[in-house]
């Protein structure tokens, strides 16, 4: 009884607050000298009214998946990351420069494809493992050393992109060589939706039962909850620690390689766009909860896709869908301090007489 | 309606043909355009109001909205992702779109050729990339500008003005078309007095605030005294160089407004005239446009109006050139020409024509640069 309580509270209390977000978003607007209604109409048209709209929320949502498991991971065991955008920008470096650097030893088709987003997540996996390493061994904070090796990676990119792995045809947009078409990652079926869905959303839910049905990830999320206790029953904390790093940033790593396997086709500076800095806003509205993140990355997606329809119907600014996300997600994440409250607060407009001194008390 | 584009098309307007359309000047164009409705897709990709890039093409755009029977939808801050093909598609399938302006380099290759792709019956016009015949679709086709004119003219302004000699180019990345702007500027400078230098600093990307003001405040420590630059968003440079008492000519948009005490001229985009050229073409059934070109002559691009400062003697040099420009009978990169390494990269007796694709894929500094591209 508690556990379905529980899980409707959990659903119910985002809902509200999405509810919340999207009723302040129809003052402003209003107050703006626009119609809420029209507003909110095309909202829900542009990101779910019909299969081009729904295509587009979950194409653009696909990318957050992954960078948000880089926030997530080292999330649960303790570590405040915010480093994705680095692995992004080195996944899809390193998927690019694999067919230049080992020329005729990729083969075509899905095992040269596999191959290449091997790589990606592995030059991923490296960068974030090393932000847990410099934590573990060394004491320094991972939120800032991630951070900064962020703007390393992106500069290394750069320098490579631009400098060495730079094709020469690629006159005004300095770009690696394109991969070739059969290296390339195509759309699901007939949908207008690359294959890095799938990716995103078989990442989340390998990584929710890695937390939840295994050993190694109970031990992972003990260290998340008290490293002291965690050593003392003789856990291995350093190594689990930099697991759950490494394989934050190998989501991270591989939606690079996916943007440029499924998008881009090279590497080159349009891969830089936040995607990663994205990520750890819907890893924190998700709670860190591999499960939460699939939805809460449609969310976005779908606010990133209405808010394009918003332009154009509307002639609203760029900035007021970030308006809008800024009142959702702050609703949703002050309507924490609802939680475990709000059945109560049901149960004493259902009763009211019958529980008048367990209402008061809940209420208080 | 939209008559489809003949497939076994075989002339393809050159560089020079399309300048063949002197009528299609903004000031004839209210009568022509009494035409069945078209919807048109413009897509930017930095803010609208940023006083650079974008903000040249909204202005025209809100231009072209004021013709008769155009419904004009437009999307800022589109990023060069998938984000910008869902965004080109929406337009299309949701709005109806059959003309689409995608205004960032970056839009081209992949994204604006997959729609395309797609999407055949839909005019695609691109600003800014090399479209070539039998390589991408006939439906898609690239315009820009030769504002080097422009920044020459900047030049031969800044030439006259500056009393250090030194002046500042604030630049995003050494690439062709930003090389040709620097070079062009420098020629024009130098062409008043050929003590004159150009100090560049290379920001790395296209819109990098902080990086700018830095780069602008350097420069003017080190005697720089007029400054211009080529970046997504001039204003940064433009007031920080103001603020510190320094000359600037702008670029892209007017940034007069911004420091009217400061600013000499600039040079400026006129990009209605691209979009009510290639417009026509789509209302009247006409053959696509594939690669449109033009400069000061056929009025792609424009000089902002000279500040209150600019002495007489400049004024009336410029002016010469421009005259010059106009009638066709100079050419900025003419031989002998040395790179600042002292290398030969235009032999004597060799002269370019702006037309000359070649210049699309300029590697280097003129002598008189401090640089390295």
């Amino acid at each position: 009884m508690s556990t379905l309580r529980d899980s409707a509270e959990a659903l119910a209390l985002p809902l509200l607050a999405l509810a919340g977000g999207l009723a302040l978003f129809g003052a402003f607007v209003w107050f703006d000298g626009h119609d809420p209604l029209q507003a909110w109409a095309l909202l829900f048209r542009g990101a779910f009214g019909d299969a081009f709209s729904l295509q587009n929320t979950l194409q653009r949502a696909a990318p957050l998946m992954l960078t948000a498991l880089a926030v997530a991971l080292p999330a649960r065991v303790g570590l405040t990351v915010i480093g994705g955008e680095g692995a992004l920008v080195l996944g899809g470096l390193a998927c690019a420069a694999l067919p230049v650097l080992l020329p005729g030893l990729i083969p075509g088709g899905t095992a040269g494809a596999t191959l290449l987003l091997l790589a990606a997540g592995v030059a991923g996996a490296a960068w974030i493992a090393l932000a847990g390493a410099l934590r573990q061994f060394r004491g320094v904070n991972e939120t800032i050393s991630s951070l900064l090796l962020g703007y390393i990676a992106i500069a290394l990119f750069k320098h490579i992109v631009e400098g060495p792995l730079r094709d020469p045809a690629s006159l005004n947009k300095p770009s690696t060589l394109p991969l070739p078409e059969s290296l390339r990652i195509g759309t699901i079926g007939a949908y207008d939706v690359h294959w890095g869905l799938v990716f995103g959303v078989v990442a989340c839910l390998l990584a929710a039962f890695w937390l939840s049905a295994t050993t190694h990830g109970l031990a992972t999320r003990v260290v998340g909850g008290n490293l002291r206790a965690a050593r003392l029953v003789g856990l291995p904390a350093d190594r689990l620690v930099i697991t759950a790093c490494a394989l934050g940033g190998a989501a991270a790593g591989l939606a690079g390689g996916i943007e440029v396997a499924a998008v881009h086709q090279s590497a080159n500076a349009s891969l830089i766009v936040g995607l990663g800095y994205t990520g750890i806003l819907v890893s924190f509205v998700a709670r860190h909860h591999p499960l939460a993140i699939i939805p809460v990355a449609i969310l976005f997606g779908g606010f990133l896709a209405a808010g394009s329809l918003l332009q154009r119907r509307m002639g609203l600014p760029d900035a007021s869908v970030q308006v809008l996300m800024g009142f959702c997600f702050v609703f949703i994440l002050a309507s924490e301090a609802w939680r475990g409250r709000l059945g109560t607060l049901f149960a004493v407009r259902r009763a009211p007489v019958t529980l008048p001194a367990g209402g008061a008390a809940g209420a208080a | 309606m939209n008559r489809p584009l003949h497939p076994t098309r075989r002339h393809l307007l050159a560089a020079g043909a399309a300048f063949a359309l002197p009528g299609a000047l903004p000031g004839s164009l209210g009568g022509a355009f009494a035409q069945a409705p078209i919807t048109v897709g413009m897509l930017y990709v930095g803010p609208r109001d940023d006083f650079g890039y974008n903000q040249a093409h909204a202005e025209a755009a809100a231009q072209l909205k004021k013709m008769p029977g155009i419904k004009l939808v437009e999307e800022e801050n589109v990023p060069e992702t998938q984000a910008v093909q869902k965004s080109m598609q929406g337009m299309i399938s949701q709005d109806g779109a059959t003309l689409l302006f995608p205004t960032s380099f970056g839009y081209f290759d992949p994204h604006m050729l997959a729609i395309a792709g797609k999407n055949p019956k839909v005019r695609f016009s691109h600003c800014g990339g090399m479209w070539t015949k039998g390589k991408h679709p006939d439906n898609t086709g690239s315009f820009f500008g030769y504002i080097d004119e422009a920044q020459y003219l900047n030049g031969v302004i800044a030439g006259h003005m500056s009393k250090s000699k030194k002046l500042g180019f604030v630049a995003a990345k050494p690439i062709p078309q930003v090389l040709r702007n620097i070079n062009a500027f420098t020629m024009g400078a130098r062409s008043v007095d050929p003590k004159i230098t150009t100090n560049v600093i290379f920001t790395g990307d296209w819109s990098m605030p902080v990086k700018e003001a830095e780069a602008t405040n350097g420069l003017a420590d080190q005697g720089v005294d007029v400054f211009t630059c080529h970046v997504d968003g001039p204003k940064v440079v433009m007031e920080t160089a103001a603020k510190r008492g320094k000359m600037v000519c702008g670029y892209h948009a007017s940034q007069a407004k911004l420091a009217p005490q400061a600013y000499l001229t600039g040079a400026e985009w006129n990009w209605l005239t691209a979009y009510t050229q290639i417009l026509e073409a789509a209302r009247t059934g006409k053959p696509h446009p594939n690669f449109v070109r033009g400069g000061l002559k056929e009025g792609f691009v424009k000089s902002s109006p000279y500040g209150a400062m600019v002495s007489e003697g400049a004024r009336k040099n410029a002016e010469d050139v421009r005259k010059k420009m106009m009638a066709g009978a100079f050419d900025i990169f003419g031989g002998e020409l040395k790179d600042n390494t002292g290398k030969v990269v235009v032999p004597k007796g060799k002269v370019f024509k702006q037309t000359d694709v070649e210049l699309e894929g300029m590697n280097y500094l003129v002598e008189g640069v401090i640089g390295k591209a």
